[in-house]
């Protein structure tokens, strides 16, 4: 297949500075050399290419926006650069990255003790240690805080009771960042791998993110030494956190995905003849790439405007809603019309538009699923909270 | 030891390129560029010596327009200690170019000075040899391994159907083929690293023009393609054509 070349309408390129290009090109020639040949084959399998993750480290894609601790500690828009790339290849693939360093090193920057940073965050950072994040119960998924899993204090340690489910690199993980409630109060722990009364199962029979470890969680009177909760979260507020972080990230992503599917329909486009002509020279066809073009660089624009205001400390939860909501979307819509325009060549495993169409059904749920970021949103403008 | 490392940025040979009005170049509106491919496996083997040398520095130097800063922090990045840019906004033929260079390296006293063996874009394969004469010192092209020990160069370099192995001794300027080695990405942290290293940028003057491009043109459309059979009853009509008409085989 010929390169991928991105799309850049309204010259966006002019307003990174040349870190954040060199950062960008970096990742997509990455993907380009080790993501794009084997992923569809992980996809098929059902499994994820763990011999990427020490590049991924070395590279310093884990925990990029981070400081300290052997973090790369890139500007916020640089990190959304390389989320863009990375989910070009694939969304499991972001998926990982996202997970790593949103949800799991993330909160032991901000909430953990210094021996935890210590502890984990080179190990995370560098990819020698994996990690997941618990917040997902099988009954409670929009509204997390009704969750069931618990802690009871016992000595000097707390005993961890419940289940989690749908949760990313679960079975693979070396720590699981579990929330779980506390006298009442949410509270986050760090359960380390091999912990007794810590039991993992992979969740099999997805046709969505299969290259990406989707896995329950099980603690049954699991004992942790009570120096594994993070000091820093008491309340639902804690995890929010997390998740504003990583619902960054996907806006980025999801952007890249879709930006893969144009790229790839506008090709086949320009090369595909019916009638005796290319099925681009058609006015239905035009119509379809042009509302692809257009959505990408609203997206585009959307996240580079919300780098700006994370970057400045003005970035609200809101703020990211809509970009999260609004970018899944259009890719989602992006992926589905450039099926269509592969006609049956759209519905193989040949090209790529397949698997980030399904891929992104997952992304469209996870992180708050479309309609709850509606009702943040509609929260935000009226003053009145729908979802309760 | 002092390393040097001649890099040129050129157009990225994957994307499309269009040609300008003037018809003697390229519309640079939506050019990607970047380091000539073969350019990278020279600082990727620059590097290499360095960390074996341990006590060594590798400095980037290029001729090109106030935009190469990019590909240089690209090589810094990677681990380059330093730059020197010499700027130019105007294209110059490769004469100039080769003094340009030859100014800057004739004073520095680097063991090795690296080029890539061509240029992606135009492909002269000269600049590393035009270099090396003007500084009056040995230089191999082509080459596909590299020992230093001491003063002592060692090189193989892939020939027709085999391989020759050369010594020789510092200095000397090479120009390094792609199995070298294999380029590494620049660590995302080097990358901000490098926005604090230093890049030298000098203006030198070129002398007169030595070849002017008069035109550049698109190769000519390609013929239409024949099918001369199917299955395996084609092969040897296949091989015949091949052999007597194209005189590819
Ligand atoms: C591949 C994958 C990976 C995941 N990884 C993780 C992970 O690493 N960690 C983790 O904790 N979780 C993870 N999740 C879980 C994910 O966050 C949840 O699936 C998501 O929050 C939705 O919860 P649910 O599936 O229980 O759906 P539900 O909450 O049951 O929602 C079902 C439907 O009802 C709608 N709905 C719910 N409440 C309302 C309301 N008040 N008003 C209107 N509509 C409503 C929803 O919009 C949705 O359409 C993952 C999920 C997937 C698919
Ligand atoms: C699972 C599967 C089973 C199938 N089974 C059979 C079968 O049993 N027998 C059989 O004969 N065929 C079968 N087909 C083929 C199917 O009928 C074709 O895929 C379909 O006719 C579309 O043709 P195409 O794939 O070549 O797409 P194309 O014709 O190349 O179309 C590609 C895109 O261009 C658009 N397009 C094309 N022309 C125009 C135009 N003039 N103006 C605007 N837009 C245009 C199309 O709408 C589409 O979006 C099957 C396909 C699949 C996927």
């Amino acid at each position: 297949m010929e390169k991928y070349e991105g799309t850049d309408f309204y010259i966006i390129d002019d307003l990174l500075t040349e870190e954040q290009r060199l950062i960008r090109d970096t990742v997509r020639d990455f993907v380009d050399d080790h993501v794009v040949d084997v992923i569809d084959d992980c996809f098929m399998e059902d499994k994820f290419p763990t011999e990427l993750i020490p590049m991924l480290g070395e590279l310093g894609l884990l925990g990029a926006n981070l400081d300290g601790y052997e973090c790369a500690g890139l500007d916020n828009t640089a990190y959304g650069l390389i989320m863009q790339e990375l989910e070009r290849g694939d969304s499991g693939l972001r998926s990982f990255v996202s997970v790593q360093g949103g949800l799991v090193m993330y909160p032991i920057h901000r909430y953990g003790t210094e021996e935890q940073k210590q502890k984990f965050l080179p190990e995370l950072a560098a990819g020698r240690m994996i990690g997941c994040f618990g917040l997902t119960e099988p009954d409670h998924g929009s509204n997390p805080s009704g969750m069931i899993t618990h802690a009871v204090e016992d000595g000097d340690s707390y005993v961890l009771n419940g289940n989690k489910m749908w949760i990313t690199n679960g079975c693979v993980a070396d720590v699981a960042v579990v929330w779980a409630k506390l006298d009442g109060r949410i509270r986050g722990f760090l359960v380390e791998k091999g912990t007794e009364g810590f039991s993992t199962t992979k969740q099999g029979k997805k046709f969505s993110l299969r290259a990406s470890i989707t896995s329950e969680l099980h603690f049954q009177d699991c004992r942790i030494p009570k120096e594994n909760l993070m000091p820093g979260a008491d309340g639902l507020g804690g995890p929010l956190s997390c998740l504003t972080q990583a619902r960054y990230g996907i806006a980025w992503g999801a952007t890249g995905a879709a930006m893969a599917c144009f790229d790839a329909a506008k090709k086949y486009s320009l090369s595909r003849i019916q009638f005796d002509k290319p099925i681009a020279s058609f006015q239905l066809v035009q119509q379809k790439l042009a509302e692809m073009f257009t959505e990408i660089t609203k997206a585009q624009l959307l996240n580079l405007r919300l780098s700006q205001l994370k970057e400045d400390g003005k970035m609200t939860a809101q703020h990211v809603s809509m970009a999260k909501r609004n970018n899944v979307h259009w890719a989602l819509e992006i992926a589905r019309s450039a099926r269509d325009l592969l006609g049956a060549n759209g519905v193989t495993h040949e090209y790529p538009v397949g698997r980030h169409m399904l891929n992104l059904e997952s992304v469209k749920t996870y992180e708050g699923t479309h309609d709850i970021h509606a009702l943040i949103l509609g929260h935000e403008i009226t003053g009145i909270a729908a979802y309760k | 030891m002092k390393i040097a490392v001649c890099i040129k940025r050129v157009p990225d040979t994957a994307t499309r390129l269009n040609f300008a009005g003037d018809g003697t170049s390229l519309d640079q509106s939506e050019v990607q560029w970047i380091i000539s491919p073969y350019d990278e496996f020279a600082i990727e083997e620059g590097l290499r010596l360095k960390e074996k040398v341990g006590d060594a520095t590798v400095t980037v130097i290029t001729c090109g327009p106030a935009a190469s800063t990019k590909e240089i922090r690209q090589a810094l990045g990677m681990g380059a200690d330093d730059a020197v840019h010499i700027t130019s906004e105007v294209d110059l033929d490769p004469a100039q170019i080769a003094h340009c260079l030859s100014s800057v390296l004739k004073d520095r006293g680097d063991d090795i000075v690296l080029f890539g063996r061509q240029s992606a874009d135009a492909q002269g394969s000269q600049m590393g040899a035009l270099v090396a004469s003007q500084l009056g010192r040995p230089f191999a092209n082509n080459i596909a391994k590299l020992d230093v020990e001491g003063s002592e160069v060692k090189i193989e370099r892939d020939v027709d159907g085999g391989r020759e192995t050369l010594e020789s001794s510092l200095p000397i300027v090479l120009g390094a083929d792609k199995s070298l080695n294999e380029p590494r990405y620049p660590k995302l942290k080097d990358i901000m690293k490098a926005k604090k290293k230093p890049i030298e940028s000098v203006e030198i003057d070129p002398g007169n023009v030595a070849f002017e491009t008069k035109a550049i043109t698109p190769p000519p459309p390609r013929p239409e393609g024949r099918v001369v059979g199917e299955g395996p009853e084609a092969v040897e009509e296949l091989i015949r054509l091949l052999r007597e008409e194209a005189k590819v085989i």
